[in-house]
C-alpha cells in the first residue's frame, strides 16, 4: 500500500506503532537515538538534577514514553509516577514548587496542555510556580491514536495564559539547551516537543539560546519562513529547495512562542518581502496567529500560515500524516513558492 | 527556642479564648461582608471552630517567618471562606489588621479567594474548587523529599468532593503513604443548589476515604474540646496512612436564620438582618433546633 507521499504505509505502520518498542533502541532509521528529543530527556534531567536537589520529575503513567524512566533509574526518590491523574500531577507539582522543588512534569502534550489547562493557569501560571509542564508527543504526531491523543490546540491556549512562558523543542539539542535554561528561569513554562524522533536541526546545543529571542539559521531577503518545533527542519529543507529557483529565504527558529520574538518578526517585515508561518498546530491560534499578531502594526506584506487548517486531523501513520497535510519539506516549499508568486 | 515555639507561647490555647476566637470570626466576616457589599459568611461560619482551633492552638506557624521551611502549611481549598482566614492572619500578626478595611476594593490583596503571593501566611493560593487536595499532596511529597517534618493541612468543602481531582489526590494520598497530610472536610451539609445528597451525594464519606487507604475520624466540628482532641491525636508526618477528619458542621452555625438555610449562601447583610446577625453571634453559639427537640 502506497501513501500519499509515495512511502510504503505497512512499513511506516510498523516502524512507527508503539514508543515502547522504541525504549532500548540505539537509532532509528539511521538516526542516532542520542540525537533524539525523545530520548534524551530524562538523561538530561539526570544530569541537571546531579546538581540541582530542587529538581524533581514525574508523569502520569509514561515513563517509557517520555524516557523519564531514564531519570527515575538515576534519581529514585525524586521521581513521581501519579498514574493516570495528569491534573492531579500538575497542581501537586504546584504544591511542591511552594515548598523549594523545581518540578518537571511529562506527559502526551493533549493531556498535559489541553486536559490540564486549567491547573497551569490557576496553579502554576498565576502563582508563579516554576513547574515545568512537558507536553510530549504534540500536534499530528500520535498518528493513528487519533484526535483525543493530538494536540493542535495546546499553542493557542496556553499562550493565552498571562506569566507563562511557552517554548517548543526543535530536536534533541534545543531541548537541551530549553531545559538548561529551564532551571532558574522564573514563573510556569510549558515545554513542547514533538514526535521525540525529531531529525537534528542544531549539531550541537546551541550555546546562545534564550527564551523569547528566536534563532536566525538562514538570512535572506525575499521570504522569511518562521518555524517553531518540528517545521524548523522541514523548513531548512525548504529552504535549500528554494534557493534552487534563485530565491533567498530567512528561516527563524521561534522556539519561545511566548514572550514571542516581536523584534525579529518586525525586522523580517521590513528586511524580506514576505512572511510564511510554519508549525505542527491549527493555523488558529498558534504560531500563525501570534505573528500576525505582530504584523498588524507593520506594513502590509504578503503573508500565509502553514499549518493545520483548522480541523481535527485525519488518523493515519505520522509520516502519512505529515505527508497529506503538508507538514514536511515538499508541503513548506510549494505552500511558499504560491506565497512567492503573489510578489513577482 | 525555636522561632515557632516562642510564637506558640505567645497563644492561648484555653477552650474559652478559642471559643471567643470562633466569635471574632464571625464578626469579622460580618464587618468584612459590610465593606466588599457581598461575602461567603455561612460557609465561613460553619468552619470558624476548625479555624480558630487550627490557628490560635494547633498550627506549627511563625507569623514574624510566614516563608519559614519547617512550618505546617495550611491549604484552605474552599478558598471562599477565605473571608474568615484573613481577619486571624491579621490577629495573629501576619499583617496589621488595618489592612483589611479595603477589602476587594480595586488592587487590594484581599479578595474574596486566597492570594499567596499578595497575602503574608497564605500558602496556597485557591478559589477553583478541587485543587486543593493536590496542591497538599504535593506539599506533603516535598516535605518528605526534603527531610522536613511539618504537617500539611488542607481543608475541603463537602460540596467541593464532587470534584474528580479530589479523588485523585485522595488515591495519591493513601498510595504514598503521607501520614502526614491531613485533610479537613466542613460537612456543612449544602451545596449551593441545595443539600449535598441531594444535589451530588458525597456519602458515605467514611467509608469512601477509608477505602482510598485514609485514616479517618468523623467528629463533631462545633465542639471546640472535640476539636482540640482531635488535632491533638493527629499522627507526625512520616510513612503511613493520611488522616482525614470529617467534621459534621451546620452551614451558617451562629446565626439562626442561616442555619442549614439555602437562602445565604453569599451576598451582602443589611439593617435588620445585619444587627441581628452580629448580636446572636455576640451571644455565643446556642443549640440548634434539632438539638432542642
Amino acid at each position: 500500500m502506497m501513501g500519499a507521499a509515495g512511502q510504503d504505509q505497512s512499513t511506516l505502520f510498523r516502524g512507527d506503532d508503539t514508543e515502547l518498542r522504541l525504549k532500548d533502541a540505539k537509532s532509528v532509521r539511521g538516526t542516532p537515538a542520542k540525537s533524539m528529543p525523545a530520548f534524551i530527556l530524562g538523561d538530561e534531567l539526570a544530569d541537571l538534577a546531579e546538581t540541582d536537589p530542587r529538581i524533581v520529575v514525574a508523569t502520569a503513567d509514561l515513563a517509557n514514553s517520555s524516557r523519564t524512566r531514564d531519570f527515575a533509574n538515576r534519581h529514585p526518590a525524586r521521581f513521581i509516577d501519579f498514574g493516570i491523574a495528569e491534573r492531579n500531577m500538575i497542581t501537586a507539582a504546584a504544591g511542591m514548587a511552594s515548598c523549594g522543588m523545581v518540578p518537571y512534569v511529562a506527559t502526551f502534550a493533549s493531556f498535559a496542555a489541553i486536559l490540564g489547562a486549567e491547573a497551569i493557569k490557576t496553579d502554576c501560571a498565576y502563582p508563579r510556580m516554576p513547574v515545568r509542564i512537558i507536553g510530549h508527543h504534540s500536534g499530528i504526531s500520535m498518528g493513528f491514536y487519533g484526535t483525543s491523543h493530538h494536540s493542535t490546540e495546546d499553542l493557542g491556549m496556553m499562550r493565552s495564559i498571562a506569566d507563562l512562558t511557552v517554548v517548543c523543542a526543535a530536536d534533541a539539542n534545543q531541548l537541551r539547551a530549553i531545559l538548561r535554561a529551564s532551571v532558574d528561569h522564573p514563573g510556569a513554562m510549558y515545554i513542547r516537543l514533538g514526535r521525540g524522533r525529531d531529525a537534528e536541526v542544531y549539531e550541537e546545543v546551541p550555546a546562545d539560546f534564550a527564551f523569547g529571542k528566536a534563532a536566525k539559521l538562514r538570512d535572506g531577503s525575499d521570504l522569511t519562513i518562521i518555524a517553531t518545533g518540528s517545521q524548523v527542519h522541514a523548513s531548512l529543507a525548504a529552504a535549500d529547495r528554494l534557493a534552487g529557483d534563485g530565491k533567498s529565504v530567512r528561516v527563524l527558529d521561534m522556539h519561545t512562542i511566548k514572550p514571542l520574538d516581536a523584534d525579529a518578526i518586525r525586522a523580517a517585515a521590513r528586511e524580506t518581502r514576505a512572511i510564511l508561518t510554519v508549525e505542527e498546530h491549527n493555523i488558529v491560534g498558534g504560531l500563525g496567529s501570534a505573528v500576525v499578531e505582530v504584523l498588524v502594526d507593520e506594513q502590509r506584506l504578503p503573508f500565509r500560515r502553514h499549518g493545520i487548517l483548522d480541523e481535527f486531523s485525519l488518523i493515519g501513520p505520522p509520516a502519512a500524516l505529515y505527508a497529506h497535510y503538508r507538514l514536511d519539506a515538499d508541503g513548506v516549499t510549494e505552500t511558499a513558492r504560491e506565497l512567492l508568486d503573489r510578489i513577482n | 527556642m525555636s522561632a515557632a515555639s516562642q510564637s506558640a507561647d505567645r497563644r492561648n490555647f484555653s477552650e474559652a479564648h478559642l471559643a471567643d476566637r470562633a466569635k471574632f470570626i464571625r464578626l469579622e466576616t460580618l464587618r468584612l461582608t459590610r465593606i466588599a457589599g457581598a461575602g461567603h459568611y455561612s460557609s465561613t461560619f460553619s468552619a470558624a471552630e476548625l479555624l480558630a482551633a487550627l490557628y490560635y492552638a494547633h498550627l506549627r506557624i511563625d507569623p514574624a517567618n510566614p516563608q519559614w521551611e519547617d512550618r505546617d502549611r495550611f491549604v484552605l481549598s474552599k478558598g471562599h471562606a477565605a473571608i474568615g482566614l484573613y481577619p486571624v492572619l491579621a490577629d495573629l500578626g501576619f499583617y496589621p489588621p488595618s489592612k483589611l478595611d479595603d477589602f476587594t476594593r480595586l488592587g487590594s490583596a484581599f479578595g474574596d479567594h486566597p492570594d499567596m503571593k499578595k497575602i503574608p501566611g497564605i500558602d496556597f493560593s485557591s478559589g477553583s474548587l478541587g485543587h486543593g487536595l493536590s496542591v497538599a499532596l504535593g506539599m506533603a511529597l516535598a516535605g518528605r523529599m526534603a527531610g522536613r517534618d511539618y504537617r500539611t493541612y488542607c481543608m475541603l468543602g463537602d460540596g467541593e468532593l464532587n470534584e474528580g481531582q479530589i479523588w485523585e489526590a485522595a488515591m495519591a494520598a493513601g498510595h504514598f503513604k503521607l501520614q502526614g497530610l491531613v485533610g479537613i472536610v466542613d460537612r456543612n451539609q449544602l451545596s449551593i443548589d441545595g443539600p449535598t445528597e441531594k444535589v451530588m451525594s458525597v456519602e458515605p464519606l467514611v467509608d469512601r476515604f477509608t477505602s482510598f487507604g485514609w485514616d479517618v475520624r468523623r467528629i463533631d466540628g462545633h465542639d471546640m474540646p472535640t476539636v482540640l482532641a482531635t488535632l491533638a491525636a493527629l499522627k507526625p508526618a512520616g510513612e503511613g496512612k493520611p488522616q482525614m477528619i470529617i467534621a459534621d458542621t451546620v452551614k451558617g452555625r451562629g446565626v439562626k436564620y442561616m442555619e442549614l438555610s439555602l437562602d445565604w449562601h453569599v451576598g451582602n447583610l443589611v439593617g435588620a438582618d445585619y444587627d441581628d446577625a452580629w448580636s446572636e453571634i455576640e451571644a455565643g453559639l446556642q443549640p440548634l433546633e434539632t438539638e432542642k427537640a
